[in-house]
């Protein structure tokens, strides 16, 4: 019933064979219950299966959110939370535990409905994210044809919730975080989306797993290494989707030391938890989409073995990205609201543009990637690499020490 | 008719695009009128789905709830510091929206009446078909490539105006 229609809306798990949870439903309930509908028994089947990844996803901040601390913890030479379970690893239970209970505070003066709707909007949006992640070969909820669209799609919606939540709030800081939100996504998004056209142009498909299936023949068929415009292309990917996070260097929207917390200020109890797990679940989203799009998503490192490949090698690569960007929050500084503008629109989108032309260019000369096209790609993100550090470090020592400033 | 499953999750799409589209014109808060637009937006791509339109369907949403949306609201937040921002109707608005609307209504109603019965594409067999390609090539390639270009150069005139516009001047 459902290659009728796109399968967009309908929830599957897939293997080789086919719709799963149709033939679930022949194999397993039709010769108990011999007149049960077949299509109430799919759509059970599929809310089920639903049903099982929405309790699942929320188990990755439980995580996330210890190795967050136990991270910030070793950057900055203390332990972390270490009373609760052998070396802490029980706090982010306890901490969700005490959440549950707290109060659930609404404003009295703000808008109550919006107020009480915003949480659930960012939440839905951050975990229907999920629904297009290819996570292995057989594990992905629904392989649709426009994948890595439906999820700039679906995430351009957050926005939304960010702006209802700080409006409703009826608060000063809240206001402002969210309007610094909205001007920061909306903003982010160009280069993210330029950066994931790069490599849609190079794979000919929109599909997540027509994507990852060009990716393998081992490490240098990754996307990264398949012209040096691709390699650009994922940094600008990566920087511009720690602002989509809203994480630091990028956080302006929950400033801590300027807004209070931001859109959330006004938050409490396990409607704040929503905040905090839609967070950390998106992180992990945009860790997934990146290495699908660039590192080669669940095909292994060596071409023919299965040597980190599948779930487990996603995983480990999708938490390698997740830990660069708790990396970067707890080494750099925050950004102001003016270099964050520039850092977008003066460099990031011309040279997101400059890689799309290149990278149009680069497709008409190699029409498939052999031997040639890589080694020549990768000999040219080599001297690139070596020739910036070497052009950056001249240009940076140069420059006198800024003196200290008047007293 | 045969209630199929299809048939329910359309009938929830549109009542969902109905009923928030009827909550958008009668709602007098502006901000709960534009999230109610974003639930009709999202009927819409539903439906758009149910139409084999699935490139069309996300850009929908990412067109109108994640750019355009955003904008009005972001106008309305900037603009007003209250909470509860009203609109104000007044009686020749009325008339002349009335007249407009009716105007409208009929003629949708006479391109719903003229049209032939619909014929439900995926009812004979017919294999839903990818339209992301297809777009591209018409748009590049065939009838339609004059109207692109000039659209993106239109759009690139109206980027470069209103940086300019808003540009902080600054002389010395």
């Amino acid at each position: 019933m459902s290659e009728i229609l796109p399968s967009s809306f309908f929830i599957q798990i897939q293997d080789a064979s086919g719709n799963w949870a149709s033939d679930f439903v022949e194999n397993v309930i039709i010769p108990k219950i011999p007149h049960f509908p077949v299509e109430l028994g799919t759509v059970l089947v599929m809310i089920a299966c639903a049903g099982i990844f929405v309790a699942v996803v929320p188990l990755l901040p439980l995580v996330l959110v210890l190795a967050e601390r136990k991270v910030a913890a070793r950057f900055q030479n203390r332990t972390g939370p270490m009373r609760v379970g052998p070396w802490g690893t029980l706090q982010t239970l306890a901490d969700g535990v005490k959440l549950i209970f707290k109060e659930d505070f609404i404003p009295p003066q703000g808008d109550k409905l919006l107020f009480l709707l915003a949480p659930y909007v960012i939440f839905a949006c951050s975990f229907a994210v999920f629904a297009a992640i290819p996570f292995s070969q057989e594990i992905i909820v629904s392989d649709f044809n426009i994948g890595i669209f439906y999820i700039m799609a679906i995430s351009s919606v957050i926005v939304m919730g960010v702006i209802m939540a700080g409006w409703s709030s009826n608060s000063k800081w809240s206001l402002l975080g969210s309007l610094r939100s909205a001007a920061q996504i909306v903003s982010y998004e160009i280069p993210l989306g330029l950066s994931i056209l790069t490599v849609i142009m190079l794979v000919g498909s929109l599909s997540m797993t027509d994507i990852v299936a060009t990716q393998e023949n081992g490490f240098f068929s990754w996307l990264i290494f398949r012209s040096p415009f691709t390699f650009l292309a994922f940094f600008i990917f990566f920087i511009s989707s720690i602002a989509e996070v809203n994480r630091t260097p990028f956080d302006l929207p929950e400033a801590e030391s300027e807004i209070v917390a931001g859109f959330h200020t006004e938050y409490s109890g396990m409607r704040f938890a929503l905040f905090f797990i839609a967070e950390y679940a998106n992180m992990f989203a945009v860790s997934a989409i990146g290495v699908t799009l660039f590192l080669g998503g669940y095909e292994g490192i060596l071409p023919g073995y299965d040597f980190l490949g599948g779930l487990p090698g996603f995983v480990i690569k999708t938490l390698g990205l997740v830990f660069l960007m708790m990396w970067l929050r707890w080494t750099l500084p925050r950004l102001r609201v003016d270099q964050l503008m520039n850092l977008c629109w003066k460099y990031f989108i011309p040279i997101s543009f400059f890689n799309i032309l290149g990278t149009g260019i680069w497709g008409l000369i190699f029409k498939t990637d052999d031997i040639w096209s890589i080694g020549i790609s990768c000999t040219i993100i080599y001297v690139g690499l070596i020739s910036a550090y070497v052009i950056a470090g001249r240009v940076f020592s140069r420059k006198p020490e800024p003196q200290a400033s008047s007293v | 008719m045969e209630i199929t499953l299809k048939t329910l999750i359309f009938y929830g799409f549109a009542l969902m695009t109905i009923g928030s589209a009827f909550a958008v014109v009668t709602v007098r808060n502006i901000v709960h009128a534009a999230f109610a637009l974003m639930v009709t937006l999202f009927g819409v791509a539903g439906l758009y789905v149910f139409l084999q339109a699935d490139f069309l369907a996300a850009t929908q949403v990412i067109v109108y709830v994640g750019g355009i949306l955003v904008l009005i609201l972001f106008g309305v937040m900037m603009t007003s510091g209250r909470l509860q921002m009203r609109i104000h109707i007044e009686r020749g608005q009325l008339i002349l929206g009335g007249g407009i609307t009716l105007a409208l209504l009929m003629l949708l109603l006479t391109v719903i009446a003229n049209t032939p019965k619909w014929k439900n594409l995926s009812d004979d067999g017919t294999v839903f078909v990818p339209t992301t390609s297809r777009i591209g090539k018409l748009i590049l390639n065939e009838a339609f490539l004059l109207p692109f270009e000039i659209a993106s150069v239109l759009l690139l005139v109206a980027l470069i105006g209103a940086a300019l516009i808003s540009r902080k001047e600054i002389r010395d």
